[in-house]
């Protein structure tokens, strides 16, 4: 692996009992790229995220964060080594304040310094967090919470953000904002992963995408030579892919 | 004008009721588990803080100290090592574990101490702290309530303003994201359990000095603390002070209008109540701010 690489993941087959999840599946993620990881529903993304983040162990095959093997080890191990999870569904801390989840994300003991610089800096980027900052998270809107997840996952200062379903049941003008922040974020210096199931949105913000279905990545590639036809083909299990 | 004594008493028991339950509040609260051996922890403390008065340091304040730093220990390792590895695996295998440690504990009790009652001696438990010609109020009491504020305002500065507070509330607010942002949960859950087995000793330091105690109490303040914890709203500390009060009064009340024997009785038709009209307590986790 180059040194361009934060992540590398290697022929991870991860099974669930008998129930194969994820075959062979391997990806590079270049520093300072957006990468799309994109799949219907069941392609096993979700799967993927929790092997990276440790709560799924795999079978075989390897993740290697910077160079070091991460997988097998406990989460809260992984995410001190400066890897970041937005989750689906935003999953915050509802009965928290707004402040307190944002504290709650540099949580870590050597996160902890500068608290109010990176307080300022979120409420920078979604100024929406700085008027609701001593609401109780469960008050905020659909779209408010996903940028507190977001918000939140970027506190700690992590080398790798990883967004799962960021678009998921939020009106269209929102997803728009919340992806132009994303790209903000990222032309800061933070590597990020967009795991979607909107498919022509994080096509357009990714530099790199890989397309998943049934547990295999079925198409890779930059966005601007991928073909519409085939990347929809690769989603939906079409022609070629029907196989798998 | 007897009744004006018996309303002080209870609302001062209430008190010493509230530091029996809140340990168990804060346990269920963070993970979800009924503590069965909640009320012989209580009771091992008591014993464990007799034994140092009596023998060791003869102080009964500088006993307390050790016993506090002995039941966070103890209350370290019953989770670390015996209801964290059972927690995965749904609820019924913590709560059997839970209730095998409250048998062994009052066994060994049982067997170090014999079946004895006892009690801490200290200065306070019979001068009252002053008296009019319409009530008096005893200096136990009296302390036993002063102490269970302290202990409530203190755990609640804890959850409130610390980084450990913090990280316990999000692992009981949501355990996933918990883990995502870092928090060793099971870690986090070892030490509230700590913490809950500090207020535990206090009881337990109160309790002896109030009452008498056997190795075999331990259920009648389990018990307490279920009715404290049920009438307050599982989680949350106020709650408990709260639910310790009405269960106080409602006791001593009912001692006072239909005699002593029907004092138990009386605390517990009004759990029935509460239980009828609201079952999720008086203030829950749900509804906490």
């Amino acid at each position: 692996m180059t040194s361009k690489d934060l992540l590398e993941i290697n022929n991870l087959n991860v099974h669930y009992g008998e129930l194969q999840a994820l075959h062979d599946i391997s990806l590079k993620i270049r520093r300072n790229s957006i990468v799309s990881i994109i799949g219907s529903n069941g392609a096993g993304k979700s799967t993927l995220l929790n092997t990276i983040l440790g709560i799924n162990k795999p079978t075989s095959g390897s993740v290697l964060f910077l160079g070091d093997k991460i997988d097998g080890m406990q989460t809260n191990r992984i995410v001190a080594k400066g890897v970041s999870l937005s989750p689906e569904g935003s999953s915050i801390f509802q009965k928290m304040t707004v402040k307190e989840n944002l504290l709650m994300g540099a949580y870590l003991p050597h996160t902890r310094v500068n608290t109010a610089a990176k307080l300022e800096k979120v409420y920078r980027l979604f100024p929406v967090l700085k008027e609701k900052a001593g609401q109780q998270a469960s008050y905020l809107s659909g779209g408010q919470r996903q940028m507190l997840a977001i918000a939140r996952a970027i506190m700690s200062e992590p080398k790798l953000l990883f967004c799962d379903e960021i678009s998921l049941g939020l009106a269209p003008i929102i997803i728009q904002d919340i992806y132009s922040t994303i790209k903000e974020i990222n032309e800061e210096g933070l590597t990020i992963v967009l795991v979607e199931q909107d498919v022509r949105r994080s096509l357009k913000y990714s530099h790199y995408s890989y397309v998943m279905l049934k547990g295999r990545i079925v198409l890779e590639g930059k966005p601007s030579e991928l073909l519409e036809g085939e990347v929809q083909d690769a989603y939906f299990g079409l022609n070629k892919y029907i196989k798998c | 004008m007897e009744i004006i004594q018996s309303v002080l008493n209870g609302l001062l028991l209430g008190g010493l009721y509230a530091v029996i339950g809140i340990g168990m509040s804060l346990i269920f609260g963070v993970m979800g588990l009924t503590n069965l051996a909640h009320g012989d922890l209580i009771i091992v403390g008591a014993f464990v803080c007799m034994t140092l008065t009596a023998q060791l340091v003869g102080s009964v304040w500088a006993a307390i100290v050790i016993t506090v730093v002995i039941m966070a220990a103890i209350g370290f390792f019953i989770q670390g090592f015996l209801i964290n590895r059972v927690l995965d695996k749904g609820a019924e295998p913590a709560l059997l574990t839970t209730f095998g440690v409250s048998i062994c504990l009052s066994n060994t009790l049982l067997l170090f101490f014999g079946a004895d009652a006892r009690s801490i001696s200290s200065s306070f438990a019979t001068a009252n702290a002053f008296s009019t010609n319409l009530f008096s109020v005893s200096s136990v009491y009296l302390l036993d309530f002063f102490i269970a504020i302290c202990v409530i305002a203190v755990l609640h500065c804890i959850l409130q303003y610390t980084y450990f507070g913090r990280s316990v509330r999000a692992a009981s607010d949501n355990i996933h994201a918990a883990e995502l942002m870092g928090v060793d949960t099971k870690k986090v859950f070892s030490y509230a359990m700590a913490l809950a087995m500090v207020s535990a000793a206090i009881a337990g330091l109160l309790v002896g000095m109030t009452f008498i105690f056997y190795p075999s109490t331990g259920t009648q303040y389990l018990i307490i603390a279920f009715g404290v914890v049920v009438i307050g709203g599982m989680g949350s500390l106020l709650g408990t002070l709260l639910g310790g009060i009405i269960l106080g009064l409602a006791q001593l009340l009912g001692a006072y209008f239909w005699g002593s024997g029907y004092q138990l009785l009386a605390g517990y038709l009004v759990l029935l109540l509460i239980l009828t009209v609201k079952p999720e307590g008086l203030l829950s986790i749900a509804s906490r701010k």
